[in-house]
């Protein structure tokens, strides 16, 4: 009985991951292959053209959806290192309350919070309008419904995720080990290089996937701050389950979207993830 | 070698103060260290957690800027001079080694970043492996190193740069007594045999008697004492040096005409009068049943604790003016006593071993 308290402990975390994950990837995986409507009902067929038909109608969006969540990553990494960083080494007694405000919009619903950023950006908003009254900006200037708005949202949604790993693995340097590269003959900015930073590309490594997957799949800013011109991925899936009701395409979508992010990210884990890399870093 | 200085002194401390502002009160960490250090000596800054001597040598190694005072290695000023631009190099207490880089490229660190030519650095790098017992385990990680090849690698990093001088918090404190002991002699090994002045921050007397040619022992921010282990061990300039170097026995009282008289028993205090306080190494001190003759000083007592060392006894006397002393017998087969705990016992001890201090 002992010997098996463990794996009984581990039970309930099991049976939800075989509820909760399994069983619907494999109900996704079956309707993907399926063919019909929702009125004479799905019917199982092997039609492996579904991901052919889905991927050439809306390659597009996949693209739009990569490169978006790509720039975001990109931008969250160039905003959110240097405030974890500053959390890290200047913080003192009061990273705490860093780390609070950090997480505080998190109390706020995500939808919530992205249309609050619609209503800030819109045209003639409290921002821009203020503006443009004042002669500022030129009358026609807009931000929502571009490229721009959708890549910013990202960025703001999922900052916080990009800031905590990195934070993470910056607060356990040694600061004495920086001293000891100073005292070594390495300047500041050496010191960063060849010390701080391939110490801290654990951290980087676990925000840019913790951010660049959700941002690659959602759907909500590209909804309300994109327009009609910038629709991702998630926006298709959505409308193809929802207002289509076309499920097959739907999930032939889910699972090519989720095989490429797998794929990027053993990519990026093999190229990366390595000691390899804070060997190479270091030199 | 690197060229010869003005001086004498590979690093000289002038009237340095540290001070801090901690809770809105300013702190003095160092509160005016004069010193100097010659060329190719061991050095220990000795005291308690808190007595400035980690400040001291983090201004010396360039971490912290003094408040006042002047820092000069080899007759040059470096008081502002930042820690890379500094021609010394420190080991750390916790050996503060690169975790993400192979012992090899730990120890060239220094090196390449003072961009010497890549054959010069293999050769170096080698040569310096090779005298602290490490060749063979360039490629491992510091963490695939037990703690005394951490040590070590943290010294050979520091060494292989050839500084003016080595500084030293704390090497020796993360290690088992027994690696703890070898280190040291290794350490003194290594200094003789790279010739470099070695400046050795303990709170270990035994360690920093060991070791060190000399020694500034500190307090509160202050040396109290600067002078070789024999001197600083066999007549220690103030009552806080006699109590922190080694077991230390203090008598005081008023003497009269040279003798200090403690319940039936006196002690000579040749020269002095008034208010005087007298210390005595515990192996000096020889044990009796019998009150001895002879031109010693005498003091009775009861045996208050016996504890079994091995290689020696050691005792503890009660006097009668309340005070206690502690008395290291020699486990020879030919000891002169055996004595048991209540027994009334003689002290004696030869008028050259007390170390008297008048008020």
């Amino acid at each position: 009985m002992r010997r098996l308290t463990p794996y009984l402990l581990a039970l309930p975390s099991w049976m939800w991951l075989a509820i909760f994950l399994v069983v619907p990837l494999a109900a996704m995986a079956s309707v993907s292959l399926q063919t019909g409507n929702v009125i004479d009902g799905f019917v199982m067929t092997f039609s492996f053209s579904n991901y052919g038909d889905a991927i050439s109608a809306y390659g597009t969006q996949f693209a739009r959806s990569l490169l978006y969540g790509g720039l975001a990553t990109a931008a969250m990494l160039v905003i959110g290192y240097p405030v974890a960083y500053w959390i890290a080494f200047k913080g003192g007694s009061r990273k705490s309350m860093y780390l609070f405000l950090l997480l505080l919009p998190f109390f706020v619903s995500f939808v919530l919070r992205t249309i609050s950023w619609g209503f800030l950006l819109s045209d003639d908003g409290i921002l821009f309008g203020t503006l443009k009254g004042w002669g500022l900006l030129p009358p026609d200037f807009h931000v929502l419904a571009t490229a721009f708005a959708v890549v910013a949202g990202l960025t703001y949604n999922w900052l916080p995720f990009m800031i905590l790993p990195i934070y993470v693995s910056l607060e356990r340097v040694d600061p004495r080990v920086v001293e000891a590269a100073q005292d070594l003959y390495a300047t500041r900015s050496a010191a960063f290089r060849k010390v701080v930073l391939p110490l801290s590309l654990p951290g980087v490594f676990a925000g840019v996937l913790m951010t660049f997957v959700p941002a690659t799949a959602d759907p909500i800013n590209a909804q309300v701050l994109g327009g009609t011109g910038n629709t991702m991925i998630g926006n298709i899936i959505q409308t193809e389950y929802l207002v289509n009701n076309d499920y097959p395409t739907a999930s032939a979508l889910s699972f090519t979207l989720m095989a490429v992010l797998l794929v990027g990210i053993f990519i990026y884990a093999r190229v990366l993830g390595t000691e390899n890399v804070l060997e190479a870093a270091a030199r | 070698m690197a060229e010869r200085g003005l001086t004498d002194s590979a690093i000289e401390l002038q009237d340095v103060v540290k001070e801090y502002v901690s809770h809105g009160e300013v702190v003095q960490a160092v509160k005016g260290v004069t010193l100097a250090v010659g060329e190719g000596e061991f050095f220990s800054l000795l005291g308690p957690s808190g007595c400035g001597k980690t400040t001291t040598m983090r201004m010396i190694a360039g971490f912290e800027e003094p408040s006042k005072g002047v820092v000069r290695l080899r007759g040059e000023d470096v008081t502002n001079v930042p820690p890379n631009k500094r021609d010394v190099n420190m080991v750390f207490q916790s050996y503060a080694l690169f975790p993400h880089m192979s012992v090899w490229d730990n120890v060239a660190f220094g090196l390449k970043q003072r961009r010497t030519p890549q054959e010069e650095i293999r050769r170096r790098v080698g040569e310096m492996l090779e005298i602290v017992d490490l060749t063979g385990r360039e490629k491992r990680r510091p963490r695939e190193l037990s703690g005394g090849q951490q040590q070590r690698v943290a010294l050979a990093r520091a060494l292989v740069n050839r500084p003016r001088a080595l500084l030293l918090d704390e090497p020796l404190g993360a290690l088992d007594l027994k690696l703890r002991q070898a280190m040291q002699l290794e350490l003194k090994r290594i200094q003789r045999e790279v010739g470099i002045t070695f400046v050795y921050v303990t709170h270990d007397q035994n360690e920093a008697l060991t070791m060190s040619d000399r020694i500034a022992v500190m307090k509160d921010g202050l040396v109290e004492q600067l002078a070789g282990p024999r001197e600083i061990y066999e007549s220690p300039a103030t009552t806080f040096v006699a109590g922190f170097i080694g077991t230390s026995n203090l008598m005081a009282g008023t003497a009269t005409a040279g003798v200090l008289r403690i319940g039936e028993g006196r002690v000579l205090v040749p020269q002095h009068d008034g208010e005087v306080s007298v210390t005595v190494r515990p192996e000096k001190i020889i044990l009796s049943v019998d009150e001895p003759d002879g031109d010693l000083s005498v003091v009775p007592g009861t045996v208050a604790e016996v504890v079994y060392l091995g290689t020696y006894n050691s005792y503890t006397v009660s006097l009668a003016d309340g005070a206690e002393i502690t008395v290291f017998q020699q486990n020879a087969h030919d000891s002169t006593i055996t004595a048991e705990r209540g027994d009334s016992v003689w002290l004696s001890w030869q008028a050259q071993h007390s170390y008297v201090m008048g008020s």
